[in-house]
């Protein structure tokens, strides 16, 4: 089980692309930075095309700093700081996607 | 649990450069302990004891010194990386007989071996691209 980071805004469609189809059974994508906008229910689709049983997060902070904590995808849950540190320690490893 | 940290991008071009600062915070504040943060590509750019930000902003430079220096921490800047850019230590000055050099206090520079060692003694690793 790996946690996935995405900083890549949705505009860098390859990007958000090559990671959502890299994910396996018990994974956790984290969007962080810009990636934060690919939470927004306007992306939805390309979750809904997600075969495996995946875990959903954003960072508090830059949801925040973009005006987006009550916009997102009722799916993403929402971690600050320490809790990406958390996720961390509960996945073998982090691939990050930029 | 043993982190460490790969920064790629450069201090004030990405916010990734932020990002990991703010977890090497988070982690530490966890009790986690952090092996070794390497700078690698334009990552290089943050061991320059040039940079001088505005004074009501962030300096990503000084802030990773004053971590290092509370929790003694090895910043390594990748060798290969930041000659070419232009961060030097003295020994490097030297060698390319250059009027000066520009490594900051805490960091040092050396070899991707030093990430090789970090992958193998570290239970995570985390890249922080660019």
């Amino acid at each position: 089980m790996a946690l996935h980071t995405l900083n890549q805004p949705p505009g860098n469609i390859e990007c958000l692309k090559r990671c959502l189809s890299a994910l396996s059974e018990g994974d956790a994508l984290l969007l962080i930075e810009d990636g934060v906008l690919a939470s927004l229910p306007a992306y939805a689709a390309h979750y809904d095309q997600i075969k495996v049983n995946i875990s959903l997060y954003a960072l508090q902070a830059d949801l925040a700093a973009r005006g987006l904590n009550d916009l997102k995808d009722n799916r993403f849950i929402v971690v600050d700081d320490g809790g990406f540190v958390d996720l961390a320690c509960e996945h073998d490893k982090v691939v990050s996607w930029y | 649990m043993i982190f460490s940290i790969v920064v790629q991008a450069a201090p004030y071009s990405c916010q990734s450069a932020e990002t990991a600062l703010r977890f090497a915070r988070s982690l530490l504040e966890k009790g986690h302990s952090l092996h070794r943060v390497f700078f690698y590509g334009d990552g290089i750019h943050t061991g320059s004891a040039l940079a001088s930000p505005p004074q009501d902003e962030i300096n990503i430079p000084a802030d990773w010194n004053t971590l290092a220096a509370e929790h003694d921490l090895d910043l390594v800047v990748c060798i290969a990386a930041a000659v070419r850019r232009g961060v030097l230590d003295t020994n490097e000055a030297g060698r390319y007989g250059k009027s000066g050099s520009n490594l900051a206090e805490g960091f040092e520079l050396s070899g991707l071996g030093q990430l090789a060692d970090a992958i193998a003694q570290s239970d995570r690793v985390i890249t922080f691209g660019a």
